[in-house]
């Protein structure tokens, strides 16, 4: 991953000599090389310009005026999208979710991250590509000013609106390590499986129990991921606590090495917050220095621990974690078949925990009080506090700290919305709920979330600018290694394309909800079994909405639009085509 | 629970025995239970891809091909549900390529055709998606007809030229996954190889050129008994 990075971010490119000298290398062919980079985003066989925008085009963002930015680009560079200028000078490309949702509309120009876009800014940005200045510098003329404890330059503000109980109060690095190396690493293991510490990525895995079980494989060589790959649509906390408190989740990388006999450990960050990488590298040197990471830490003889960080290049599915592995195995990001699991057989086929960044920073907290503080918040089987990126149609977008347990009315009187339609919680993969469900509670027993809460006011359209948007979100996404995921989605997109285009039926919106709950067993991995949630939860929740666009009594109405399809023909021969319609 | 050192499971109610280690798939086969599958090639690492082998394992939903038989596994196999996935999936393929029998080389001889005959597909109740693909026909003695290509990886995991892969994943996703062919490595196979290669692929995807319809069509291993039938009877 990090040779095609590099020449990626020298060349704009991989270019072909690039894959033939990779592939001889490596002893492989061509095509096997192609494979691996034709997998991710961000890495391409042609070139993306000099200056390369990857606007992102999440839904959220066209609620914060994103199709004026966007023209605002397509005129200043006179190209269309997904296209760079006749000089090479400039490339504009869309692109997915990238953690910016509380400040969109943005952008990532060379690794740079550009937030609260306007059509006025544009022009400044293109005006100093034609300058030929550096893009640090462009984002500083934008306003970028210092973030985060420790600097870290750039236009990205982090909006925390509410700190909790667990990881903000009184943090001082050094603390928990100090104190486990007086414990053995089964007891530091038996101490956060009895807090009930649950996976904070969205499956709600318990910790604990995954750490055992890697111990329980043996084995001399133990990994330990942090699966800083936050890709659902609406997620950001990981971004604000990697900014606010990087030392926080290396202490907890530390602790759960100490626990599971790991030497290395390596944080797989999304490729999206590349801008963060070398302050984070830095305080990664801070803590060696302090002697909390490298050998023999806090004095403990044997105690060797250190960590890297790997770069992802843009991909949703590696944030599954045999995903995440097979990516950082330098190959395409396809998760992997079950058994063996990664705690059994991960990276480099020795046992592997991947755990997310926010359960490992909850990690330090729970040495430093205990398992018994912990569980007193939240709820009885979703133990301890809840990072929230909430987004969308409310006035205070966000990060927030709150105990498992809180109701979505509560959350929405927190954050300041009003005339809600919907919440989609979990992002898309999650589930969309009307108002009938705002009093339930936000918890693994209820309304389980990764941390995506994106509110939809009442004068959105849900089906055509959410749920069609996100079941393309999925169809670009999905690695294409189970038939039904890739291909069955393409099926539902174009059915719900049909209904929004008005030419559904009953029968069609019964279709779609059956069809699309074939995923559900059918697929391996949770993008596949997800991938239908936004069209299966909006006809259970939202049904009216699919209705009101089918008011006909009729059983079938055909889709096929006779123009289209002999324009190809007509255009070959020069006829404009004369069709009435019947 | 176990015979000579095996493995005791059972496949709808039936008593089998399987080698430590041996796939759900295989062991099923050398009980002369058939579990339908479009990728899987004995001997090679499973991909499970197609999920056409979808059993359930103690009640709950798995591949055949990728999970290994445990001593006392219950195992569900030819019932209502997953028939009717399986058909579902099938169908999914039908639509998502171009599929023509009638004209294909493969017909009779195709894996695909033969699944969707033994799951009665009358026709997709999904719409076709008539997608744009696209054939290569650069190498010396093979044509490679992507409209045909499920995507099942048999190729990709098996078809190789002095150790290196022939053919590639390229892209991902609904709409752009495309098996590549690699122009040079290809140009290399020999006929003997690039037969090899036409029967591993399930359909007619990959073919080798200059030599077709040997076997008339209705004379093929599929048109005289359905799939699965020398698993069977055997």
């Amino acid at each position: 991953m990090d040779i095609l990075l590099d020449i990626q971010e020298t060349y704009r490119q991989i270019p072909d000599e690039a894959v033939g000298m990779i592939a001889d290398q490596l002893e492989l062919s061509k095509v096997d090389v192609e494979e691996t980079i034709s997998f991710y985003h961000f890495f391409t066989l042609e070139p993306v310009g000099k200056y390369a925008i990857y606007l992102n085009d999440s839904p959220v963002s066209f609620m914060h005026h994103r199709a004026d930015v966007a023209d605002a680009f397509v005129k200043e560079l006179g190209i269309p999208f997904n296209s760079v200028t006749d000089d090479g000078l400039v490339g504009i490309w869309d692109t997915a979710d990238i953690g910016m949702n509380d400040q969109e509309p943005a952008a990532i120009i060379n690794g740079i991250v550009f937030t609260y876009l306007t059509p006025t800014k544009v022009k400044d940005i293109i005006q100093g590509m034609r300058d030929g200045k550096e893009v640090q510098e462009i984002a500083d003329g934008l306003g970028a000013e210092l973030d985060g404890p420790e600097g870290l330059r750039t236009m990205i503000q982090n909006h925390i609106h509410l700190k909790g109980d667990v990881l903000f109060p009184g943090y001082e690095v050094g603390n928990a390590l100090k104190q486990i190396v007086t414990e053995t690493p089964e007891e530091v293991v038996a101490e956060v499986k009895d807090s009930n510490l649950r996976g904070r990525g969205g499956a709600g895995f318990p910790t604990g129990l995954k750490w055992e079980y890697c111990r329980q494989s043996g084995g001399d060589e133990v990994y330990l991921i942090c699966n800083a790959d936050e890709g659902e649509p609406g997620t950001f906390k990981e971004r604000v606590i990697l900014t606010e408190l990087p030392k926080l989740l290396f202490e907890g990388m530390a602790v759960a090495g100490y626990a599971l006999d790991a030497k290395e450990g390596i944080v797989y960050l999304r490729y999206e917050y590349r801008y963060m990488k070398e302050y984070l590298e830095k305080n990664l040197q801070e803590m060696r220095e302090n002697n909390f990471l490298g050998k023999n830490i806090v004095g403990k003889s044997g105690f060797d621990f250190d960590i890297r960080i790997q770069l992802g290049a843009g991909s949703y599915v590696c944030g599954e974690e045999s995903g995440l592995i097979e990516s950082m195995e330098g190959k395409r990001g396809e998760p992997r078949n079950r058994p063996p699991f990664p705690v059994q057989s991960g990276y480099l086929n020795k046992p592997t925990v991947v755990n997310n960044v926010e359960t490992l920073c909850k990690v330090v907290p729970i040495i430093l009080k205990d398992a018994d503080w912990f569980k007193t918040l939240g709820t009885k089987e979703s133990a301890g506090t809840k990072f929230l990126s909430i987004s969308g149609d409310c006035k205070d977008p966000g990060v927030y700290e709150v105990e498992w347990g809180m109701t979505i009315n509560e959350m929405l009187e927190m954050v300041g919305a009003t005339d809600v339609q919907a919440v989609k919680v979990g992002g898309p993969s999650g589930t969309c709920i009307d108002p009938s469900h705002f009093g339930r509670s936000i918890a693994f027993e209820d309304l389980a979330t990764g941390g995506s809460m994106i509110i939809i006011g009442e004068k959105h359209n849900l089906l055509k600018d959410f749920i069609l948007p996100f079941t393309d979100f999925f169809i670009e996404e999905s690695c294409g290694s189970c038939a039904p995921c890739r291909s069955l989605t393409v099926i539902l997109r174009d059915k719900l394309q049909k209904i929004i285009d008005g030419n559904g039926t009953q029968k069609d919106i019964d279709e779609l909800y059956d069809w699309a709950r074939l995923g559900r067993t059918a697929n391996r991995c949770g993008l596949g079994q997800t991938a239908a949630n936004p069209i299966i939860t909006s006809i259970e929740n939202f049904r009216n909405l699919y209705e009101d666009l089918v008011k006909t009594d009729e059983e079938f109405l055909s889709a096929f639009n006779m123009e289209q399809a002999v324009a190809e023909s007509c255009e070959v021969v020069g006829r404009i085509p004369n069709i009435k319609s019947h | 629970m176990n015979k000579n050192g095996k493995l005791y499971f059972e496949i709808d109610g039936k008593a089998c025995y399987a080698e430590e280690g041996q796939s759900v798939i295989d062991a099923a086969k050398a009980n002369g239970v058939f579990i339908p599958s479009l990728c899987h090639v004995e001997g090679v690492k499973a991909a499970g891809s197609c999920r056409v082998c979808n059993v359930k394992v103690n009640g709950r939903n798995m591949t055949a091909c990728t999970t290994p038989v445990t001593d006392g596994m219950v195992v569900e196999n030819d019932i209502p549900e997953l028939n009717e996935l399986r058909q579902a999936i099938i169908e999914v393929l039908f639509v998502s390529g171009n599929h023509f029998c009638p004209s294909c080389e493969k017909s009779g001889n195709c894996e695909l055709q033969a699944l969707a005959y033994r799951y009665q597909m009358l026709v997709p109740r999904f719409p076709y998606e008539f997608p744009i693909k696209g054939v290569d026909a650069s190498a010396e003695h093979i044509f490679h007809d992507r409209n045909r290509c499920i995507l099942c990886k048999r190729c990709i995991r098996t078809v190789t030229k002095d150790g290196k892969n022939v053919f590639a994943f390229h892209g991902r996703g609904g709409e752009h996954l495309h098996v590549v062919m690699d122009e040079e490595l290809a140009s290399q196979l020999t006929e003997e190889e690039a037969k090899q290669a036409m029967e591993i692929c399930p359909v007619g995807a990959i073919l080798k050129k200059e030599q077709g319809y040997i076997v008339p069509i209705g004379e093929r291993k599929f048109d005289k008994l359905p799939i699965g039938s020398d698993i069977e009877n055997k």
